[in-house]
């Protein structure tokens, strides 16, 4: 019979060759595995900080250039008290949100238009090559000389700095649109409007998030270039005042101000995404 | 009501102008509450057929008509594509009535309609899920749903299950046979697998490959409702040995050409 082909299951556990040379065999992808380190992130951010204030302290810096963490944070509490940051926040962060409103509507918008249409595309393509390219900063003279010098220069340059992250990437995101859900919602009754609105839109919505994000740096950057080059309130002026004065705690606080803001938008947006796009884990 | 395919060809024309003929001349018609499979090697232009007849494309010669048309605004024909197609941001429940919100029914008259189908196909608990959740079958059956419920006339559907596994396939494909039952529609269904078309059709037209040529249409007299039962049976796998014989050949054309 067979019986010796077929052998117990495990029963080759059983086979013993001493002589052998046994290798056991290693998990080659572990390095890949992701390692969190959440307190080393935390104490390395404490370290540093304590190393900062200890060299101010000891003087080897003077406070001039390099004033100390506890001195910062002082000097920003008793801006916080005055009140005089919200003025220059306020200021800052109305004119980042008019610029990025009107950069997400008419990005988005016209993203759309010469994603999905030919002609708008032939025409609109070669404009944005040509345009995106030059620096935003350098248009605010420009702009200054078109507007005046009041705020809608300010805003003007933010909602194009906004404009063209948010426009490439919704244009990106309608070209890769499947086509086979056009396809299905055609088959189901809808016509080019009702696509637009009902595929195109929500299939671009992961795009527009992301052109939001990467916006957002692009305001930041361009609202404090703008309040430095003329402007009466605004976290840059603020910082360049204070720069002009010597007040270098106040600088540090105008610099620590920014921080905040970035990560709070990037918070925000990331909030935003999961409450707009569920669909999404 | 039934649809004559009247006379069909394409041929693709490619940026170069390299030209592939897909149809040559596809002509039959498909009655009124008929189940007619398509069956054929693979590039046989059996998915460029359903998208023609679908008004998805348009074809170089020929003409799709629709004789005795419906009057309202419902749609002639639906499609089950083969990689489901759902909308990704829409829930289950709000993939079967995406037909319905564009026919221009009530709220409460979609739902209800809705909930109808979702039993049909037996998606009971899963009306909040998103298409990322479900499995490949479970994706299919809401494919199937949302088709039907935009009540077709005819039901078109384009390899439904060839990304399923073979157990999940089986299953899938009793479920089809017991929905057309229960429907009444006329039911187009492409597929490469023989023995599916010949468990699922009334008639099996019968393509070449490229370009694709009507060989045969062979009428299946099997009895209904088709079971588990019917696959031991001597007819089917006489059935099946016959459009095997006619698909042989150009597969094993297909398989020099390729190597």
């Amino acid at each position: 019979m067979s019986q010796k082909k077929f052998s117990a299951p495990g029963s080759h556990e059983l086979i013993k060759r001493p002589e052998a040379k046994k290798t056991v065999v290693q998990d080659k992808t572990y390095f890949l595995q992701v390692r969190e380190h959440p307190w080393l992130s935390l104490t390395s951010f404490i370290v540093i900080l304590l190393a900062w204030e200890f060299v101010s302290r000891r003087g080897w810096f003077p406070p001039l250039f390099l004033p100390a963490p506890s001195a910062i944070l002082l000097e920003g509490w008793t801006m916080l008290k005055t009140g005089l940051i919200f003025k220059h926040v306020l200021a800052s962060l109305s004119r980042i949100l008019l610029g990025f409103l009107i950069a997400c509507t008419f990005g988005v918008a016209v993203g759309i238009l010469i994603g999905f249409f030919s002609i708008p595309e032939a025409v609109g393509n070669p404009l944005i090559a040509a345009t995106f390219p030059i620096p935003k900063i350098a248009i605010l003279p420009l702009l200054i000389l078109w507007l005046g010098i009041g705020e809608p220069p300010k805003v003007a340059v933010i909602a194009l700095g906004v404009f063209f992250p948010m426009v490439i990437n919704v244009y990106t995101g309608v070209k890769n649109v499947d086509p086979l859900l056009i396809k299905a919602a055609l088959s189901l009754g809808s016509n080019r409007t009702r696509i637009i609105k009902k595929v195109i839109l929500p299939a671009v919505l992961p795009m527009v998030f992301a052109g939001m994000k990467l916006g957002i740096g692009i305001a930041l950057l361009l609202v404090v270039a703008a309040e430095m080059v003329a402007a009466d309130a605004g976290i840059g002026f603020m910082i360049l005042t204070a720069a002009d004065l010597m007040e270098t705690k106040k600088l540090m606080v105008g610099l620590i101000t920014l921080s905040l803001l970035g990560i709070f938008f990037n918070w925000l947006f990331q909030k935003l995404e999961h409450l707009f796009i569920p669909w999404k884990q | 009501m039934r649809v004559l395919i009247d006379h069909i060809s394409k041929t693709y024309t490619d940026r170069k102008g390299g030209r592939t003929e897909a149809l040559q001349d596809v002509n039959f018609a498909i009655e009124e509450n008929e189940f007619v499979v398509v069956v054929g090697p693979s590039g046989c232009g059996k998915t460029t057929l359903l998208n023609i007849i679908g008004g998805l494309l348009r074809p170089s010669s020929g003409r799709v008509i629709i004789e005795g048309g419906r009057l309202d605004s419902k749609p002639h024909t639906a499609i089950v594509f083969q990689d489901f197609a759902l909308f990704p941001w829409r829930t289950v429940l709000k993939n079967i009535v995406y037909g319905l919100e564009e026919q221009g029914l009530g709220r409460s008259e979609q739902l209800e309609i809705a909930r109808k189908y979702v039993t049909m196909v037996g998606l009971q608990g899963f009306e909040n899920k998103y298409p990322h959740q479900l499995s490949g079958g479970m994706k299919q059956r809401v494919a199937i749903a949302r088709a039907l419920a935009t009540d077709p006339w005819l039901l078109m559907m384009d390899e439904p299950f060839s990304a399923l596994d073979a157990q999940t396939r089986i299953l899938m494909q009793y479920e089809v046979s017991r929905i057309w039952e229960e429907t009444h529609k006329s039911f187009l269904y492409i597929t490469h697998h023989i023995q599916e078309a010949v468990f699922l059709g009334d008639r099996v037209v019968v393509l070449s490959r490229r370009p694709g040529k009507i060989l045969d249409i062979v009428r299946i007299d099997l009895p209904r409702p088709r079971t588990e039962k019917l696959v031991n049976e001597k007819t089917y796998f006489e059935y099946v040995n016959l459009i095997w014989g006619y698909v042989k050949d150009q597969a094993k054309e297909a398989l020099e050409e390729m190597a």
